[in-house]
């Protein structure tokens, strides 16, 4: 066939073959093993089970690796797998109060019950190049504590005994499940929560920054920041205890907002709430900054900026959903294109007909503007 | 890692056809939610039923909702055609009716007659469908208001209360802007008097086919997780005004293959020069004539070329 979009199944599989030959690379050099990745690139790891909603670190370093390093890619690999699998059974809530701490920070006391832990993190390191690591130089092993932490209360709980904080209260409703349900606009703001944890990074990071500069500002303080492994529970029948299954990585933020108050309720502070998967520190405070915005409504604030609207934040975070619109402009569109090719055609001779009519009656009354509208006319029917 | 895709093997459907894949990759809980949910758009049709979407192993906007009916639907003996702009051999195409093949084992065809079901990007294929087949669309948008109110709650309320003058509205802007309305593709319909509907973007060419249609016409949009239907003989008329009638594309010359007259053309740039040449978006149906209808080639008022499917070259069209 002579249209060239057309292509058969081999072109296909010889497309997929040279892929994968550029993600293998110079033979010369080793292969990356998933292991490496799964240990060495833990916060790409991290990013693709929290965007994926699937907490399995092995297969998100295959993804990441299968990806190239594309992490909307890899996300996208995973998610695809996920939804493949069959729900077994629901966990209890995690109790992020009980975390086996790794990190913990306040930025709104100097010093809390358990202390402030700063945990490893990238913050505070001048990002200055190492050129130890271009040499393969080994790294000395971290300095351990003689005693594992305690687990400690949750900073915002110690606000909340004078009132200064907004209770979160628990209704006992059943949430709202949006890998098994279409979002049904207006959402609740469980649903909002599952819809910005799977949200990609980049997208609520800017949305976040934006509240920041002033459209739909409202100062946040980060409460508490805190990561580190929690128990995953589920209930078993013929067992009276919840039974523990395993334990995850995940990484939590409280943000606090100002809140004026309103005639029926007193001037307080409110929150903002941000979880994920594994080590998402970044991802978790815009998190927690745009579910801080989205609550515009609910607390009587004018709507004013893109953050504060929930459809439009909502409607566009998922970067499978996102990615794989953008990317279907590559398919084929000829049909269409045919159509609109055919009525710009039809309009511009409807344009050109319409101004030579014009220059006819125009030519009667003045020639000099004769030549420079057939000009136009004609730069127009190029 | 072979643990890792027992997926789905309570299932009683389990074909083995891709080990660990259920027949026709979905699993039945979440075909049977979705055949639930056709039933509803069956009964209302028009109406853009929300379902659970699920991801699919592709990506969003490239016939994830299409896939997910298609999958819902298909039985082992159903014979599967898959289009994208008409044709059978364009790549997206060529990837689903592989994919289908793979995860469900059913047959495929080219030919319109042959198949039970299709699943279709862009067109309706020229070949009139019978009451025995399904045709399953792939729809990006399915809200035919959403260019006009980009909220869907506010959509949604407009749809209940039937307020559809601001799509008329539209309409009429082009006409005072145009002199025509300057919708060409995804051209909104009225079906059976009572809900507008966006046909996806086939050409405004093919919504006349929607009108009346003995098969079952099933919409699926995936990342919008909504899905709609037209039954067979339903009434689905194009918004138009009485003075500015809705009227369809017309070529001014055949089909530079098989000499239709009556189809979908594509223009199809042929050198450096701008030499171009239309020739019918429905391959299946263009083939099946100049096989076929080698007659029309006999014709003494046509120009005689020899029937085989090399375009003619720019010389030759001016």
């Amino acid at each position: 066939m002579y249209v060239a979009v057309k292509g058969g199944e081999k072109a296909i599989a010889n497309a997929h073959r040279w892929m994968a030959d550029r993600r293998r690379g110079n033979r010369q050099q080793e292969e990356l093993g998933t292991a490496q990745v799964e240990e060495q690139l833990g916060l790409a790891v991290d990013r693709v089970m929290a965007e994926a909603s699937l907490y399995d670190p092995e297969l998100a370093a295959l993804a990441f690796k299968q990806a190239s390093g594309d992490l909307v890619e890899a996300v996208f690999l995973l998610r695809a797998y996920r939804t493949t699998l069959p729900r077994l059974a629901e966990t209890l809530p995690v109790e992020t109060s009980a975390m086996h701490i790794e990190r913990r920070i306040s930025a709104t006391f100097k010093d809390v019950p358990g202390g402030q832990v700063l945990g490893p993190t990238y913050d505070y390191t001048h990002r200055l190049l190492d050129f130890m690591l271009l040499a393969e130089g080994e790294v000395p092993e971290p300095a351990r504590a003689e005693e594992a932490l305690e687990a400690c209360p949750q900073i915002l709980d110690s606000l909340d005994a004078e009132g200064l904080i907004e209770q979160e209260v628990d209704d006992g409703a059943m949430p709202y499940d949006i890998t098994r349900d279409p979002p049904d606009f207006p959402v609740d703001r469980a649903t909002r929560l599952q819809m910005l944890a799977r949200g990609d990074e980049g997208y609520l990071l800017a949305l976040g920054y934006s509240t920041q500069r002033g459209y739909g500002r409202n100062h946040p303080f980060a409460g508490e920041i805190r990561q580190g492994s929690v128990e995953v529970e589920i209930e078993v029948e013929g067992f009276d205890e919840p039974l523990c299954i395993g334990e995850i990585m995940m990484t939590e933020c409280q943000m606090i907002n100002q809140f004026a108050g309103s005639r029926t309720t007193a001037p307080q502070f409110t929150r903002g709430y941000g979880l994920a998967f594994g080590r998402n520190e970044r991802k978790t405070m815009a998190m927690a900054l745009v579910d801080r915005a989205l609550r515009a409504e609910e607390l009587g604030e004018p709507i004013q900026g893109p953050a504060q609207q929930a459809e439009f934040v909502l409607a566009h975070a998922d970067s499978v959903e996102a990615s794989g619109f953008v990317s279907h402009l590559k398919l084929p569109h000829y049909v269409d294109f045919q159509s609109e090719l055919e009525l710009l055609r039809r309009l511009r001779r409807g344009y050109v007909q319409q101004h030579e009519e014009a220059e006819a009656s125009s030519s009667e009354a003045s020639p000099a503007g004769q030549e420079s509208l057939r000009t136009a006319v004609e730069e127009a029917a190029q | 890692m072979s643990h890792r895709n027992d997926v789905a093997n309570g299932d009683a459907m389990n074909t083995g056809y891709n080990d660990g894949y259920n027949f026709a990759y979905l699993d039945e809980q979440t075909k049977r939610m979705i055949r639930r949910a056709l039933l509803k758009a069956v009964a209302i049709p028009g109406y853009q039923v929300p379902f659970g979407g699920r991801e699919m192993p592709m990506p969003y906007g490239w016939g994830t909702g299409g896939m997910q009916l298609t999958a819902s639907i298909l039985g082992a003996d159903d014979v599967l055609k898959v289009i994208d702009q008409g044709a059978d051999d364009t790549t997206n195409a060529v990837s689903i009716r592989a994919f289908f093949e793979r995860v469900a084992g059913v047959k495929t065809t080219t030919a319109t007659s042959e198949a039970s079901v299709i699943q279709t990007r862009h067109r309706i294929p020229e070949k009139a469908l019978t009451k025995d087949q399904i045709l399953v669309f792939q729809v990006p948008i399915p809200e035919p208001l959403r260019f006009i109110e980009p909220s869907e709650e506010e959509t949604r309320v407009m749809h209940a209360l039937e307020e559809y003058g601001v799509m008329h509205v539209k309409l009429y802007e082009d006409i005072a802007r145009h002199g025509h309305i300057a919708t060409t593709y995804a051209y909104p319909v009225k079906v059976d008097e009572r809900y507008v509907m966006d046909p996806s973007p086939i050409p405004k060419f093919d919504n006349p086919k929607l009108h009346m249609n003995e098969a079952l016409m099933l919409f699926g949009a995936g990342r919008e997780k909504r899905l709609y239907a037209i039954p067979p003989y339903t009434r689905v008329k194009s918004l138009d005004f009485e003075d500015h009638p809705f009227e369809v594309q017309v070529w001014d010359e055949p089909c530079a293959i098989c000499g239709a007259t009556d189809s979908y053309l594509d223009e199809v740039i042929i050198d450096d020069a701008g030499g171009r040449m239309f020739v019918c978006s429905d391959t299946d149906y263009c083939q099946s004539r100049s096989g076929s209808e080698a007659q029309l080639y006999d014709d003494p008022s046509h120009d005689g070329q020899p029937l085989d499917r090399k375009p003619k070259s720019a010389e030759e069209m001016a």
